[in-house]
């Protein structure tokens, strides 16, 4: 799958004057795997959510396999699926399997169908037998892995996850950031967890709003670590 | 912290309630509820108490889920009444206290019995012809299961609120606690409407 960035940012107006709050960026993204890092604040969700047109850039434009998702969003979602940091706010449904069932709706209009599916989609992550609980009453790991299984039920190709592992602990971390690297999908991770990072193909450094380094992923990660004072 | 109820939470089972098409199940809590706001004798009260207590254990609604999700409702039952006592006396004070838990039971039963998703397959399938004028089923179903799914997910945010007001010691403060459960209210509703986008619903 084909991102490419032409010159793509974005300015907003606030009471002080416009604010930058991603510089115009260039780039192709083709790796399997690409880690976005950086400071809050620094751009890097900005660049995440452009992919998939849940913030449409001022200028320039993105194209996902040649779709501009600030024009053909439908096309762009079909594609591209989106994991955010808190699940809590992913995970619409009362019941796990209702919520894969929802993700579900649109590609299986079948409802005994869409169940077997949701259903088959639980057993792959481990929590069929979480299927009619209350989401409610999961831990947060589940509840990641949750909302991680309702974006792969639909197969997009491209995955974007931000900041996915922020609000889990160890062993959920892991479990969640090995699932993620495992995928066949292209896998575009925004994260702080810089041993995660390290893993991918690639590593982007977003500071002040622009990309200040572009690389191999652990280089990346020297790079964004070195520029933290100490 | 103490745990969200648990309104709207499917409960698997084969019982007849299970197995009654859904739009018979969503007209007869409609046609149940009016009745019970509609007559006002606190005989009639009772009956309807019994009535629903009887469809719950038809339904196999397991008591915890019962007591549990009725706790809320109870409290505000509970003051209503002691209004009502003080206004038009005992027999409306009782009347509306059971009234009032007999509503809740039903509706309970009937979320307990039914899969959400069933509901919104049933609307779209009652609503499919307002297609004519411009109505968008799949839209309208959304929004009905959204705001079933909010309140839990409200009441979750409340107590959490409220417990971060107490540990800074602002328990009684009541902007305290207001304001910030507001803001999240809202913070959740712009995070969901975010989901939802980056899934795709709406798109079709």
């Amino acid at each position: 799958m084909s991102i490419v960035f032409e010159g793509a940012g974005l300015t907003v107006d606030t009471p002080d004057g416009s604010r930058v709050v991603l510089a115009p960026t260039t780039l192709e993204l083709a790796e399997h795997r690409i880690a976005v890092v950086g400071a809050n604040g620094s751009g890097k969700s900005t660049l995440a959510r452009m992919i998939n047109g849940l913030v449409a850039p001022s200028a320039g434009r993105v194209l996902v396999d040649g779709f501009d998702p600030a024009r053909d969003g439908r096309e762009v979602r079909r594609r591209v699926g989106f994991c955010f940091t808190d699940p809590a706010a992913q995970l619409v449904m009362p019941t796990c399997a209702e919520d894969i069932e929802l993700s579900l709706r649109r590609t299986v209009k079948d409802a005994h169908l869409r169940r077997q599916r949701a259903l088959q989609v639980l057993e792959r992550h481990g929590l069929v037998d979480h299927a009619d609980a209350s989401v409610h009453t999961l831990s947060g790991g589940q509840k990641q892995l949750l909302a991680l299984a309702g974006v792969l039920a639909v197969e997009p190709s491209v995955v974007i996850a931000d900041e996915p592992t922020t609000l889990l602990d160890l062993a959920n971390t892991r479990r969640i950031g090995d699932l993620l690297l495992g995928l066949e999908q292209q896998l575009v991770l925004v994260t702080h967890d810089l041993d995660l990072a390290a893993r991918c193909d690639r590593g982007i450094v977003v500071a002040d709003a622009r990309v200040v380094y572009d690389g191999p992923a652990a280089a990346a990660v020297d790079h964004y670590v070195a520029s933290v004072p100490a | 912290m103490s745990t969200p109820l648990l309104l709207g939470v499917y409960q698997p089972g084969s019982t007849v309630l299970h197995r009654l098409p859904v739009w018979v199940k969503v007209l007869s809590l409609g046609a149940l509820s009016l009745t019970i706001v509609l007559v006002r004798d606190v005989r009639a009260a009772v009956g309807f108490l019994a009535l629903a207590l009887v469809l719950a254990a038809i339904g196999k609604v397991a008591l915890r889920t019962l007591a549990r999700s009725t706790r809320g409702i109870l409290v505000i039952a509970v003051i209503a009444s002691a209004l009502q006592w003080w206004a038009a006396g005992p027999d409306k004070a009782a009347e509306t206290l059971l009234d009032l838990i007999s509503l809740a039971l039903l509706a309970l039963t009937v979320t307990a019995t039914t899969l959400v998703n069933a509901i919104l397959d049933s609307l779209i399938r009652g609503i499919g012809p307002l297609r004519r004028v411009g109505v968008d089923p799949e839209r309208v179903a959304l929004t009905i299961g959204l705001a079933i799914q909010a309140i839990p997910g409200t009441v979750a945010l409340a107590l959490e609120t409220r417990d971060a007001a107490r540990a800074r010691g602002l328990g009684s403060h009541p902007r305290a606690y207001l304001t910030p459960f507001v803001i999240r209210v809202v913070a959740r509703a712009h995070e969901t409407g975010d989901a939802l986008a980056a899934r795709g619903i709406g798109d079709d």
